[in-house]
């Protein structure tokens, strides 16, 4: 009846994973309680459950990329104290089994369910904005898309409760992640999330991709599109590319647990080293499809700071698709040791350092961008030095793993997690930081607290150099990565400042939750009127803080690369706004619950797969597809807003521009 | 600026101008945004196959001691499969053409011909298939086997998946007739049968034809 699930899954005999449970039942039976005492189920079902609008999904993207990197980092600090601990006749406080789950779960989910999600987030609020249009191609993909991601994290989040996690690291490689030396359902959950959120996020590639070769407002040109579009284009089409081939590679392993298949099994001809070239074939492109809209958020943010144009537009988006196209030649770089030959190698390893040259191009459009620049040091331009800093280096590291006879040496050590933490911490993690604190007044209105925010960069910045630059001189002694002990008590001064480092980051964290709720607090302080907080140049800045469902009243007619600003200073020069265009009923699409049922479907049916449930792993097939058939029998798509309350928004929009016109620039 | 009366106050989702999305005249109509998002579908869909050729072509010869292609594949068999399906594509593609005439009756008739061709050519996939496995070459038999099954299996599947659209299909222009967003879907399921046709191709070549060499 229930498959293999029994009490025995819940870990009443484990502690750690016990309590931990608890908390988060108890935390989250509070957050309900909460919710319905102030009576805002009904609010948040209208307003973000079922909503289409593409700045709601975004917003609900990043808050579920925060919550999951809370998650993520208590598994960091727990690595951290445990290899403090566990030094030589100490073997700490975590069983090798735990430990070995809660190195596997903070890859996992910092890559699958903080980054990604943080990244498609900041895509979803930003891009049709910065195109000047109403919504993405496909609102209601787009929330099955959110709904989908949604349901990975909680069949991820499930294995604390019950069962247990993979082992397997966050690749799962076999053959340990066969059902030969891995029984149990911890690889099952890990193949299963990925599965379901994979298709979500196929479906934001399609949805994207779509969005910005075909819906763009009148007059804007692929070469007048703001860098960050162009950077999305490219990691969407990475997306489109490379997550199919993560798909076929996590399936053949499940038919391999499930069916007896023999892909990567050591016997019936299998073949591990094929899950290696298939998986990094997806892993790789994966890199880039962070990296790349992060590097669109440090233009928007030192260009916009810097009060220029960014230096070497088309050169940015020249080497934006050269990182893109390169990105699918360099996979074997994660396993030269595979003995491929010295021919082979060489051939991935110059391929591997020829991404350094896009790369420095776009480095040096941002510094010579500052240059000669009015440079203005708020917290998102903290960031974008900070990374240009911290990325440069990390860039290095990875030029000298990608020479073969190096990486012999330092492969699978803790040389090579201090390297890809320096590029995904300085790259990626610096740019959601950015990204959050300079969108966060278009999102909600008010900007947040300065102090608090330097603050919080200063933790990341102090605490990720702690962390992380011990461990390239462990790498270099011979540390090898995913150790639940620590044999050579010489390298316990190193461990601790690492996990010095851990907890300064930890008070970043903290912190970034206090600068919320103070900011919030103190919000009437920091209003954001003009729409306008940081004297922007491209087109969401137009439109008011937060902006209208529909965005703008009438899409934006666009002269010229930096769309807004040319806009903005003609205003300012002529001192008037633009005649006031003859206003017209907006046809938005309708809200939809077809995401979260979708996604209750699938969650269901996942669960019942890993547990071997199969009449209720049909059931929710039956589930999902009837949803499907019964939305696609809806005869209405959209509503109409009444061209009086356009036009209404509209007026009030260009009175505050007007009273503020001289303010809008404050290079006159 | 005095160009902006101009711009068409359209929401995306509206019908904007026909347009070939450039990007110089604002937003494409929806009969061309709908369209060029399945065939982005495609493409991701056909990098799966591709995975999966690439899959079959490194463990083809990982046979375990087992039955090797020559011993297992039946050409004229898989020639009377390849014709049923592409015969079906051909006769969806007459659907497409009487659907744009708005002919109910004929519109029904082919794509109901569409999806018996299609079943035949599912019939004869799982004959092949439960042949196999009866003479104990079944997919846990050897890598290539396990290849074997899940590159053929996988289309088998998309088949399977293309017959359930097919009659959600057939269903939604009964009740509710050649309607704009109805016909744009009907556009979709047919970029959608030919592509498992290519895929089909690819199939055929490498697998059997291949397979089946001297």
């Amino acid at each position: 009846m229930f498959g293999r699930l029994t009490w025995d899954a819940v870990p009443f005999n484990q502690p750690i994973p016990l309590i931990t449970s608890l908390v988060v039942i108890l935390a989250l039976g509070a957050v309900a309680i909460w919710v319905t005492r102030i009576r805002a189920w009904p609010y948040l079902w209208h307003e973000y459950i079922t909503s289409t609008d593409h700045k709601r999904i975004g917003i609900m993207y990043i808050v579920l990329a925060l919550v999951m990197l809370v998650r993520g980092f208590s598994d960091a600090i727990m690595m951290r104290a445990q290899q403090s601990l566990a030094i030589g006749a100490s073997q700490g406080y975590l069983p090798p089994e735990h430990y070995d789950q809660i190195f596997s779960a903070h890859g996992t989910i910092m890559i699958f369910f903080v980054a990604m999600p943080f990244v498609i987030g900041f895509m979803n609020f930003v891009v049709p904005l910065q195109l000047g249009v109403r919504d993405v191609a496909f609102p209601t993909m787009n929330n099955v898309s959110f709904w989908l991601t949604a349901s990975g994290v909680l069949l991820v989040n499930l294995s604390l409760f019950l069962g247990e996690f993979a082992r397997t690291g966050w690749l799962g490689f076999p053959p340990l992640s066969e059902k030969a030396f891995s029984p149990g359902v911890g690889v099952d959950y890990y193949l299963v999330a990925l599965q379901i959120s994979g298709v979500g996020t196929v479906l934001t590639a399609v949805n994207f991709v779509t969005t910005i070769l075909k819906t763009r407002a009148p007059g804007m040109s692929y070469l007048r599109m703001p860098v960050f579009c162009w950077t999305s284009l490219a990691s969407n089409l990475l997306i489109l590319a490379a997550f199919p081939v993560l798909t076929v590679t996590l399936a053949l392993l499940m038919l391999d647990r499930y069916l007896g298949f023999h892909f990567f099994t050591n016997d019936g001809g299998g073949n591990s080293m094929l899950y290696m070239n298939l998986i990094w074939i997806w892993g790789h492109p994966e890199v880039y499809i962070l990296i790349l809209p992060a590097f669109g958020i440090y233009s928007e943010v030192v260009s916009t700071f810097s009060g220029k144009p960014l230096f070497g537009y088309r050169s940015m988006v020249f080497a934006t698709l050269a990182i893109c196209v390169l990105s699918f030649t360099v996979w074997l770089h994660h396993f030269f040791t595979m003995g491929a030959g010295a021919d082979v190698n060489a051939v991935f390893g110059i391929a591997s350092m020829l991404i350094g040259i896009p790369t420095g191009v776009k480095i040096y459009n941002w510094l010579f961008t500052m240059y000669g620049g009015r440079v203005r040091f708020n917290v998102p331009m903290y960031y974008a030095v900070g990374f240009m800093l911290t990325f440069v280096v990390g860039g290095l590291t990875g030029v000298l793993l990608a020479i073969p006879p190096v990486d012999f040496i330092v492969h699978n050590s803790l040389f090579l997690v201090a390297h890809f933490h320096q590029v995904i911490i300085g790259g990626v993690v610096f740019a959601l930081m950015a990204g959050y604190t300079y969108w966060f007044p278009k999102a909600f209105g008010f900007t947040l607290d300065e102090r608090l925010g330097k603050a919080v960069f200063w933790c990341w910045f102090i605490g990720f150099h702690l962390a992380f630059m011990p461990l390239y001189v462990l790498g270099f002694w011979g540390a090898t990565r995913r150790m639940q002990h620590i044999p050579d008590p010489t390298w316990a001064p190193w461990l601790n400042i690492a996990f010095v480092g851990a907890a300064i980051i930890g008070l970043g964290i903290v912190l970034t939750v206090v600068q919320l709720l103070y900011s919030i607090r103190t919000r009437d302080r920091r209003r954001d009127i003009t729409g306008d907080p940081w004297d922007g140049r491209t087109l969401e800045w137009l439109t008011l803080s937060p902006p209208p469902h529909y965005n703008f009243a009438v899409l934006p007619d666009v002269h010229g690369e930096e769309a807004y600003w040319t806009r903005k200073q003609t205003a300012i020069k002529e001192e008037r706004l633009i005649d006031e265009p003859n206003y017209q009923p907006i046809e938005m699409p309708l809200n939809t619950p077809v995401g979260i049922i979708c996604a209750f479907f699938a969650s269901v049916c996942g669960f019942a797969v890993i547990w071997y449930i199969w009449w209720l792993a049909i059931l929710g097939l039956i589930g999902a597809f009837a949803i499907f058939v019964w939305y696609a029998w809806r005869d209405e798509h959209e509503h109409i807003i009444p061209v009086e309350e356009v036009r209404a928004n509209a007026r009030e929009r260009r009175r505050i521009r007007m009273e503020h016109l001289h303010e809008l620039s404050q290079s006159v | 600026m005095t160009t902006v009366s101009e711009a068409p106050a359209v929401g995306l989702t509206h019908q904007g101008s026909e347009d070939t999305g450039l990007g110089h005249r604002g937003p494409a109509s929806k009969s061309i945004v709908v369209p060029y998002g399945f065939w982005l579908f495609i493409l991701s869909d056909m990098v799966l196959f591709s995975a999966l050729f690439a899959t079959y072509a490194s463990l083809v010869h990982a046979t375990d001691g087992g039955p090797i292609t020559n011993q297992l594949f039946d050409r004229k068999l898989v020639a009377i499969e390849t014709l049923a399906l592409l015969l079906s594509s051909f006769v969806c593609g007459l659907a497409m053409i009487t659907a744009k005439r708005r002919n109910m009756l004929w519109t029904q008739g082919w794509l109901l011909l569409t999806g018996l061709l299609g079943l035949v050519f599912l019939s004869i996939e799982l004959f092949e298939f439960g042949k196999m496995i009866g003479e104990g070459a079944g997919p846990q038999r050897s890598a290539f086997l396990s290849s074997f099954f899940t590159l053929v299996g996988c289309h088998g599947a998309h088949v399977t998946a293309g017959l359930l659209w097919l009659g959600t299909m057939m269903a939604q222009i009964w009740t509710k007739g050649f309607r704009q967003d109805i016909m744009r879907r009907l556009l979709c399921y047919s970029v959608f049968w030919h592509a498992l046709d290519i895929i089909w191709v690819a199939i055929f070549t490498i697998v059997y034809l291949i397979g089946t060499l001297p």
